[in-house]
């Protein structure tokens, strides 16, 4: 059994049916990817999955507990960073730690490690405006990381940023999953980011939206630069382009 | 020393205007065009407020109080109406009509019917205080509260927070800058409040000072005290303007990157 089970989700808003019985299974330590276009109900899975939206039926379980409907469970990132410009960025990123009850002091002291970690030392008392995209985008990946470091689900996390930025932010992404016992499902509609990035591509497609295909890439990660230029890649590509 | 210099040339403008408005106020009256007993000339202005130094300390110490009191109180009140009406939709839209109200009733109307409920003591000056003040700040807090970035709010509550940690991690530092254009107005507005319930009837007060020196016919007192109480405003003001400073200190960050 995997860390993070969705089970026959599915989900309606005014009558419009969204989601069609989802099953997901995401295992420790894995990276999945939910592949599909916009306005496809992928926003509204994570949503039921962090608890923030109940489902019509079905079931959300985490470590094999129930927590259809229970926010504070599992970690949340959007593509906007939301960092608190009224923060710096160390209360910015310790705020899930502040939620839980525990004091500012000691949760500095938690997150003071991991600065170095996620390549953000000597930011710690800049304002976020202070910062680049790509800087932001692991500050409140780090926030992410503080809250839970169970399951993470990361809506189109790099989306908003230029390419160079990007595939930088890949490779270190993928070399922050290395080091620390994360499991990542995340959102995307860059094919080749998908293939960069997962263990598992789940296509998600239709109205309502179901999950059509589940596609392995059973390449050793992290991969290597010139992966996007391998034929694995680019039959894979080709796979994913023709079930769309 | 650079970033002194742009503050200075953009106020030059209004510095030289008001100096050469003060000079042609000088020469016309100093040139006799208008008879010295209506216009006293600026050098009278000063010469007034000296020889009345003590007794517009006093009385402006008077006002003062009636106004730190009445501003401390409509900001409380201020908190407490924009915090219940945000949390709770329906009183939001039943009391704000309410509010909108109040603040069409002309105070010189509300001042005297303040002094024949509560007499000529303090509290008709700290009530009418208190109703001209709260106004901007629950209103500036309100539209604060509004503004709140629902993906923030979102994002917090998918991190376990309750009502009161979202208000406390984003509704309200979210909403101090409205916070703060509202306290701004509202200190502008307090001591007005005061001198206007003073000299609709009271014992002391830069108000009861003004009905004093009008009835005298000193116009050179009159200007004096107006000049005072403009300095007063201003004065708070500008204490405003530091406290925003102080509690926020990231947008000191966010000029600094515009320069």
């Amino acid at each position: 059994m995997g860390i993070l089970e969705v089970r026959g989700v599915s989900k309606s808003f005014d009558g419009r049916p969204i989601l069609d019985r989802i099953d997901l299974t995401l295992n420790q330590g894995e990276l999945v990817c939910l592949l599909g276009v916009s306005g496809g109900g992928k926003s509204t899975l994570f949503n039921i999955i962090s608890g923030l939206l109940t489902p019509d039926s079905g079931q959300v379980l985490l470590d094999g507990h129930d927590v259809t409907g229970c926010p504070g469970h599992v970690s949340y990132m959007l593509q906007k960073d939301l960092l608190l410009p009224y923060r710096t960025v160390q209360d910015n990123v310790i705020l899930p730690l502040l939620l839980q009850g525990i004091p500012r002091s000691e949760a500095l002291k938690t997150a003071h490690s991991l600065f170095d970690a996620f390549g953000l030392d000597g930011t710690q008392r800049l304002y976020p405006t202070q910062l680049s995209g790509g800087m932001r985008q692991r500050a409140a990946l780090l926030r992410t990381y503080l809250f839970s470091r169970k399951v993470v689900l990361l809506d189109e996390p790099f989306s908003a940023l230029d390419a160079l930025t990007k595939s930088a932010m890949h490779r270190w992404y993928l070399d922050v999953m290395d080091r620390m016992p994360v499991s990542t499902l995340f959102i995307t509609h860059d094919v080749d980011e998908a293939i960069l990035l997962s263990d598992r591509i789940c296509l998600l497609s239709g109205t309502p939206g179901r999950i059509t295909h589940q596609i392995s890439v059973p390449y050793p990660r992290p991969r290597p630069d010139d992966f996007k230029l391998s034929q694995g890649f680019l039959a894979c590509k080709k796979q994913i382009l023709s079930l769309l | 020393m650079t970033k002194k210099l742009p503050s200075i040339t953009n106020k030059l403008p209004a510095l030289i205007a008001g100096a050469g408005f003060v000079l042609l106020w000088q020469l016309v009256c100093s040139l006799g065009l208008v008879p010295a007993y209506m216009l006293p000339s600026p050098a009278d202005v000063l010469r007034a407020f000296w020889f009345e130094r003590v007794l517009l300390w006093e009385n402006a110490l008077i006002t003062l109080k009636e106004a730190f009191i009445g501003l401390g109180l409509g900001v409380l009140l201020g908190l407490v109406f924009a915090t219940v009406m945000d949390s709770v939709p329906v009183l939001r839209r039943a009391i704000y009509p309410i509010l909108v109200l109040t603040q069409t009733v002309p105070t010189v109307a509300i001042a005297p019917l303040l002094v024949l409920w509560f007499g000529y003591g303090l509290t008709p000056k700290i009530i009418l205080i208190v109703i001209t003040t709260f106004f901007p700040v629950t209103v500036g807090l309100l539209d604060g509260f509004a503004a709140a970035d629902p993906d923030a709010v979102n994002l917090l509550r998918s991190m376990g927070a309750g009502k009161w940690q979202i208000f406390r991690y984003i509704k309200f530092p979210g909403a101090l800058s409205q916070f703060f254009s509202g306290l701004r107005i509202a200190a502008a507005y307090c001591v007005v409040g005061a001198v206007i319930s003073e000299w609709l009837g009271g014992f002391g007060g830069l108000g009861v000072y003004m009905t004093r020196v009008k009835k005298a016919f000193a116009f050179d007192k009159m200007f004096a005290v107006i000049f005072l109480i403009s300095a007063v405003s201003l004065g708070l003001m500008a204490l405003v303007d530091l406290a925003r400073r102080l509690c926020m200190p990231w947008q000191r960050v966010h000029e600094n990157k515009e320069q």
